[in-house]
């Protein structure tokens, strides 16, 4: 049962962020505003039930095959992929690495820079 | 059995969601074992394996995608609530996170210009048309949430879903040992570097590390999210085209 109620929960949730973005026409996704609404309830409750914590460690455990059908999808872009596969590639590759880089050297600095001193058993990495 | 039979068999299954959505899953739990026999190298890659699968599959059999989709939409649909489950890591990790939240947000926003500066300027020089580059424009956000962009900003909201997954195996086949290479072994800079580039996949790829790489990798993927849907369009009518 945990698992159903779960599931059931993380649905309402989508609905309601789905329904709000449409109707207060938001230009953010609606499970994003379903997420964040989600985040505040626990803010509130203080706590992760059991049911939310048993459905989300089931759909986040094997979150790279949610993303397969889309992937398939490049199938339908062959033509367009032959003719401009080097600049796609090149691209996807650049740019991911180039990001990737920049935001872990930034992120790795800024908290060297910004670290509250005398923190208690911070070193834990 | 006759080929008739055998004929009207296959008939019923290729309108049946049935084996879209058996098949996505087979592809996955193969391509799963596969990565598991490679010592978990994350060149075995599992998504991208089960889509050359999945891909040369259809091309044998000579299934339009459309068929294939009908089966396989409910593996895609959750992706909804998945995005919703991320409230439940960013909770637990609460703690962690406000300790770091300023470094977090800047990092976030250098990546969010960073990523689609690049992606723009470096797919101009390289060619490609501007619905290409308007459709990888949102590379690194995950699905759901980049095809809403790229419908808005002018791209092509299912080539962007192709891409973002792309992108993801991209950032989780080479992106950890870049960043070690780089001297970046803090397990938050990585998780962040993960989800803010590589999405889901990202985020896949952090969990397997730890369980702190892949909160942070969560987080950022849900924040760069939120971040790309309300900076890419202005950023996007500020770039030369």
């Amino acid at each position: 049962m945990p698992f159903l109620n779960g599931i059931t929960a993380l649905l309402i949730y989508q609905l309601i962020g789905e329904v709000l973005v449409r109707w207060l026409k938001l230009s953010i996704p609606g499970p994003v505003l379903g997420m964040t609404l989600l985040f505040i309830s626990l803010l509130l409750y203080k706590r992760v039930p059991l049911a939310l914590e048993t459905a989300s460690a089931a759909l986040l455990s094997h979150l790279s095959l949610l993303f397969i059908p889309a992937g398939v999808g490049l199938i339908l872009y062959f033509d367009a992929l032959s003719k401009e596969w080097l600049p796609i590639l090149v691209t996807l590759v650049a740019s991911t690495l180039i990001s990737m880089a920049l935001i872990g050297l930034s992120m790795q600095q800024l908290m060297k820079w910004f670290k509250p001193k005398a923190e208690p058993n911070d070193e834990s990495n | 059995m006759s080929q008739t039979e055998l004929l009207e068999i296959w008939v019923y299954l290729s309108t049946s969601p049935l084996l879209g959505l058996t098949a996505t899953l087979l592809a996955y739990v193969l391509a799963h074992r596969f990565y598991l026999r490679c010592n978990a190298s994350p060149l075995a890659n599992p998504v991208a394996i089960a889509i050359a699968m999945l891909i040369s599959l259809l091309v044998l059999t000579k299934t339009p995608y459309k068929d294939y989709f009908d089966g396989a939409k409910f593996v895609h649909f959750l992706l909804g609530p998945a995005t919703v489950a991320l409230a439940i890591p960013l909770y637990k990790q609460l703690e962690t996170i406000k300790r770091v939240m300023l470094p977090l947000l800047l990092s976030l926003l250098i990546g969010v210009l960073v990523g689609a500066v690049t992606a723009i300027y470096i797919g101009k020089v390289f060619g490609a048309s501007k619905p290409t580059l308007l459709s990888l424009a949102p590379k690194s956000v995950t699905s759901p949430v980049a095809m809403s962009i790229a419908e808005h900003i002018g791209g092509l909201p299912s080539l962007t879903a192709a891409l973002v997954v792309s992108t993801g195996i991209v950032g989780a086949v080479f992106g950890p040992s870049l960043l070690k290479a780089l001297k970046i072994d803090d397990a938050r800079a990585m998780g962040v570097a993960l989800g803010v580039t590589s999405h889901g996949v990202g985020t896949s790829r952090a969990f397997q590390l730890s369980a702190q790489m892949g909160a942070f990798a969560g987080l950022s993927m849900a924040l760069a999210a939120l971040a790309n849907a309300l900076l890419l369009p202005w950023i996007v009518s500020w770039l030369p085209f």
